[in-house]
């Protein structure tokens, strides 16, 4: 027998892109994010055939993780469709050979840039969010050094003063997207910068998510079924965006989590911001049978965490 | 056992002092800043350090605040939990936990002491919120409650310090050093760079707050007039070391040493 018959055959590219030390690297470093919730771990972010800054942590937590049985679906900001999310898409389904997908339940690693699909997500599912600015104390404190001291002792004040001073001066919290949350109550997080309506999506989920950002090379997790709480006071409550009064114009669904889209009159339309979702409800009032997921808002706008938020407006 | 209330030993002898730091000694590169200093001082009790710039009197201080490491010497805190542990070799996050719920400390330059693009009142929130406190009602009524307490005017109370005068922002130093009442006040030359008459002001303010909370002082001051207006005893310093020591009007009124003389008479 010869060597040759016993190695593979010789590729150009490996399997899903990266290098097999590569995919070992970042697995390794997923298993310790999932291991310590919120943490951030250094990697070492790789090149990709594209720019640092569009997804590339992301796409490597995908392409690590992704198998030839996956199904995988690419959104950004909600959008199947937008250039990025479809590039995105493409490569991974050429270079993993997989499977992809718009519809949240038929996916099984989803890979999102600002959002979190509107259907629950269940167990088994993977989300990975692409980060751009992987440390919530960036804003108070803006040495690394100093953050991460403030991380291992749990010293969180800042944050909080931060939070103290929003209520002095504008007697309510200004924090939109990207809203910090504290993870199994220990680490600071910093979800993303997905807007608040979804940032409860991520206490208690059932799913795996995996937030990572190869600018900055650190990777973190949240383990299915963890905590994870914004920040806000005893006595002033964490809100979402109130998505009150918006229908929206193509499904008439409430609700959700919407886009506006200014009209020529300086009036506006609310649209979903959640494609996938959008593109079910329309199948569905043209008379196909398409399954729907349960949501996370139901059509009164309670999340299905009861307790979890208060509306004290 | 009978006790003879009539018969007990004098207050100072019975108590232990609250802080007890013993042979201090600090170098920077090539400079020794302080060499073998010790300080004590009991609860209730004010204490003096008068000396020329650069004798290492703000070293002292910026010691006993736990804000850098001593080259040598020890630091006890008679506090409950902590009264047998020498806090230079205490680990970190509880020295850290120590100097926010038991150490205050007004600097001279309040750029040191305030965050300068916070408000007021969130300056002296920041301290309660250092020691979990998340309940946002009792913040504000806190801070309302300490910057009163140091005569701040409480209309100004969201104003950023930076467009206040000297002498409120050293009121917010001082309410934001009070605000957990903590067991030990460090000032450093407290009223320096004020103009006189506030001068007197913050004075007064000082002297009632040392009267009411009955808490541990030390005031550290090259102007004689503070010091003898507050302090019950008083350390000269000189070259990092201190050269005499003694109750205020001891001191003042009788200097031994060469170096005191000279300071006490050039004020007069």
């Amino acid at each position: 027998m010869r060597l040759q018959q016993l190695a593979h055959p010789r590729h150009d590219y490996s399997y899903a892109f990266l290098d097999e030390f590569a995919k070992r690297e970042l697995r390794r470093r997923i298993l310790k994010a999932i291991a310590i919730p919120g943490y951030q771990v250094p990697y070492a972010s790789r090149e990709l055939p594209m720019a640092r800054g569009w997804g590339t942590g992301g796409l490597q937590v995908t392409l690590a993780a992704v198998g030839p049985t996956d199904t995988v679906k690419v959104i950004d900001q909600g959008a199947d469709d937008s250039v990025n999310a479809a590039n995105l898409r493409r490569f991974i389904a050429r270079m993993a050979g997989v499977q992809t997908t718009t519809d949240t339940l038929a996916a099984t690693i989803i890979q999102s840039r600002h959002r979190i699909p509107e259907e629950r997500l269940r167990e088994g599912q993977l989300l990975v969010l692409q980060v751009p600015v992987p440390e919530p104390l960036t804003h108070v404190e803006p040495s690394v050094t100093r953050a991460r001291q403030m991380h291992a002792d749990a010293d969180y004040a800042l944050i909080w003063l931060e939070l103290h001073e929003q209520l002095v001066r504008y007697r309510t919290f200004t924090g939109g997207a990207d809203y910090p949350v504290v993870v199994y109550g220990r680490y600071l997080m910093a979800p993303s910068p997905i807007p608040r309506w979804d940032t409860p999506m991520l206490h208690q989920a059932a799913h795996l998510t995996l937030l990572s950002a190869g600018r900055e090379k650190r990777l973190y997790a949240v383990p299915p079924y963890t905590d994870v709480r914004p920040i806000e006071f005893e006595d002033v409550h964490f809100q979402v965006e109130s998505q009150a009064g918006r229908v929206c114009a193509q499904t008439g669904a409430v609700n959700r989590f919407m886009n506006e889209v200014p009209q020529p009159d300086g009036s506006s339309r609310y649209i979903l911001s959640d494609t996938g979702y959008a593109a079910k409800l329309v199948r569905r009032t043209q008379g196909e049978v398409v399954e729907i997921g349960a949501t996370y808002y139901d059509e009164q706008g309670r999340f299905y965490h009861t307790e979890f938020l208060h509306h004290d407006d | 056992m009978m006790t003879r209330p009539g018969l007990d030993h004098p207050r100072l002898v019975r108590e232990v002092p609250l802080l007890q730091a013993r042979g201090l000694c600090r170098r920077y590169g090539a400079i020794t800043a302080i060499d073998g200093v010790d300080v004590s001082v009991y609860r209730g009790e004010v204490l003096g350090i008068v000396g020329e710039s650069g004798s290492g009197k703000s070293t002292v201080l910026r010691l006993l605040n736990l804000e850098e490491p001593a080259d040598a010497g020890t630091y006890y805190l008679d506090l409950p939990g902590y009264a047998d542990q020498n806090l230079f070799t205490m680990d970190r996050y509880y020295r850290r936990q120590i100097q926010i719920r038991h150490i205050g400390i007004v600097y001279q330059n309040p750029y040191l002491g305030l965050r300068m693009r916070h408000t007021s009142s969130g300056n002296v929130a920041e301290r309660l919120i250092m020691a979990g406190e998340r309940n946002f009602a009792t913040l504000r009524q806190a801070a309302r409650g300490a910057l009163s307490a140091s005569e701040f005017p409480l209309e100004r109370m969201d104003d950023l310090p930076i467009r206040l005068s000297g002498g409120m922002q050293q009121r917010v130093q001082l309410a934001r050093a009070l605000a957990l009442r903590p067991m030990l006040l460090l000032l450093d030359e407290p009223t320096t760079g004020l103009d006189v008459s506030v001068q007197a002001l913050v004075l007064d303010t000082l002297a009632r707050i040392q009267r009411e909370l009955q808490i541990a002082t030390v005031i550290v001051s090259h102007d004689l007039g503070v010091i003898r207006a507050l302090a019950d005893r008083v350390m000269v310093m000189r070259h990092g070391r201190v050269i005499e020591h003694g109750l205020t009007d001891q001191i003042l009124e009788d200097p031994q040493e060469a170096y005191t003389q000279q300071l006490v008479y050039a004020k007069l």
